[in-house]
């Protein structure tokens, strides 16, 4: 079953894993499919450390025939976890501009938007309180945007202008998206190409992207699963196959 | 109480909050009485889901105070975005964690409590009432002033409560309940079953009763009357019923026909059209599994 080339879907397992390389005993907070099987790939393998939950209230920790209850983290704890910044989550973005400004609220005019989505969640809270990263299954420049309509989620430039020292737990740490693996580390912290998938190149990306994106003069390949981290997500974390539907018919 | 009762203690204009978590315990027979109701002209303050859905459709919505509105395994709630879209509703439009200090500050009778979310986002631009303020101390550091919250009335949904209106939770979370009493005139609490006080222990530990009979001004037993939220351990989230819901919500002919058939009646009429429309889902789905092949 672990044989095979490896598929889009567990690239990107593979390069939301990575997101959380070297956090250590924090909570990670993934928002949607492929983002959970990296987060709990990443547990399994090398961030041992990591806490998940189920989706809810109860902190779920791995053991060799399955998951574990090993706490609780009803809402209200996961705010204050959040605010003393042990927290790491990895959200969607309906719009994303070059300094990682988000927005989840709502497209047009807020007054009357053409389109209301969820509204703003906890991405104000969480990108003034600890790390970040987005996760893009369709990386399209409806997406990545020059300019978002509405700021849920804080950016670089926008973090820089506060006042004093309120930006100081501020921190973006990538963009994963079908395409590629991007960083904010380009000129005054913009985004800026660090990998492209198999079969993608960097004319694609900057094709489908809606700003001037930052590029080293050779871009590497995505890192590609491991014989053993392929075996985890196909037999252990998602025999259902719940990762392609997240990027089918997008 | 019944529902009745509490329902003929509100008032046209004023602020009601609305316990529980996107589709997760909402205190939906009270919000179903409520819709039906003459009152009118409300702000609700609620984590939202089908409470704000059914309350934006039965035009009683004048201002919305939330963070997000979701029916979870249905991302957008239909009845609020379609408010939005055609700006038929107020917004103030919060942080989740905003939500809860605004809610804790009323329960403490603060004005305001400090908080970091906010900074930087706009949502400093589209609530103009929101300030922000300097720490007094050697830090100097600026915070978003997060304004309290005080309500006029409070509903919440728990799985038990006695009769003087100690309430229990049987779920992983308690949401923000306890507060929403606290920041409340007048708490209203619905359950699943009103049990005598020396049973409440029989069904959870100490710590699961989140509600003390000081918080609340009133009990209402309502059996399934979170649905069709989940309220687990008693029941889970009726998908099909919440799929039923949403399909209709976008489309005026099809909502009238779901209110005609769900939202005419009485509280009792509501779970006795549930329960023939679970039939008849349970019987068509049998009969799929005897024509078809293998599902996935």
């Amino acid at each position: 079953m672990s044989r095979g080339q490896p598929t889009l879907a567990e690239i990107c397992v593979v390069a939301c894993a990575e997101a959380w390389r070297g956090d250590g005993a924090i909570l990670a907070s993934p928002m949607g499919v492929i983002p959970t099987l990296g987060a709990r790939l990443a547990q399994l393998t090398f961030e041992p450390e990591l806490l998940l939950t189920d989706g809810e209230a109860t902190l779920l920790a791995p053991v060799a025939d399955g998951l574990v209850t090993e706490g609780w983290l009803p809402f209200r704890q996961v705010f204050t976890l959040l605010a003393a910044g042990k927290r790491h989550v990895m959200m969607g973005a309906s719009q994303l501009d070059r300094f990682g400004n988000q927005n989840i609220s709502c497209i047009g005019d807020w007054a009357r938007p053409r389109a209301q989505l969820l509204g703003a969640r906890g991405a104000p809270g969480n990108t003034v309180n600890h790390p970040v990263s987005y996760w893009v299954p369709k990386h399209s420049r409806r997406v990545l945007v020059d300019r978002v309509d509405m700021v849920s989620g804080v950016g670089y430039d926008r973090a820089a202008g506060l006042t004093g020292r309120s930006g100081r737990f501020h921190e973006l740490r990538r963009v994963v998206t079908n395409l590629a693996v991007l960083d904010f580390g380009g000129p005054d912290r913009s985004m800026r190409l660090r990998s492209v998938h198999p079969g993608v190149s960097v004319s694609d990306v900057a094709d489908a992207t809606g700003f001037l994106l930052t590029a080293p003069y050779q871009v590497p390949q995505t890192r590609l699963p491991t014989e053993a981290e392929l075996a985890l997500i196909r037999n252990r974390l998602d025999p259902q196959a719940r990762r392609d539907r997240e990027l089918a018919g997008r | 109480m019944t529902l009745d009762d509490v329902i003929g203690e509100l008032r046209s204009g004023m602020t009601i909050g609305i316990g529980g978590w996107g589709s997760r315990r909402k205190p939906m027979a009270l919000v179903r009485a409520l819709a039906a109701s003459a009152v009118s002209g409300l702000t609700v303050v609620s984590y939202g889901g089908p409470d704000v859905g059914l309350l934006v459709a039965a035009g009683k919505v004048r201002r919305l105070v939330t963070g997000f509105v979701s029916l979870d395994s249905i991302p957008l709630e239909p009845h609020f975005r379609r408010a939005r879209e055609h700006a038929l509703i107020e917004l103030t439009e919060l942080d989740e964690g905003m939500l809860h200090w605004g809610l804790l500050a009323a329960a403490h009778r603060l004005p305001f409590l400090p908080m970091r979310a906010g900074l930087g986002s706009d949502l400093l631009r589209v609530n103009r009432e929101l300030r922000t303020v300097r720490s007094p101390y050697a830090d100097g550091e600026e915070f978003v002033a997060v304004p309290a919250v005080p309500l006029d009335a409070a509903f919440v949904h728990m799985n038990r409560a006695d009769a003087g209106g100690n309430g229990q939770y049987l779920g992983p979370d308690p949401y923000f309940d306890d507060l929403y009493c606290l920041a409340a005139q007048r708490a209203y609490l619905s359950c699943e079953r009103i049990v005598p006080t020396a049973e409440l222990l029989a069904a959870g530990p100490p710590q699961s009763l989140l509600i003390n009979r000081a918080m609340v001004t009133g009990v209402v037993e309502t059996p399934r009357g979170a649905h069709f939220t989940s309220c687990v351990p008693d029941y889970d989230r009726d998908e099909a019923f919440q799929a039923r819901y949403a399909g209709s919500a976008g489309d005026p002919e099809a909502w009238r026909d779901f209110t005609a058939e769900f939202l005419s009646g009485t509280e009792a009429d509501y779970q006795a059209a549930v329960a023939r429309f679970t039939a008849a889902s349970l019987a068509g789905r049998t009969g799929d599994g005897v024509t078809d092949g293998p599902r996935a």
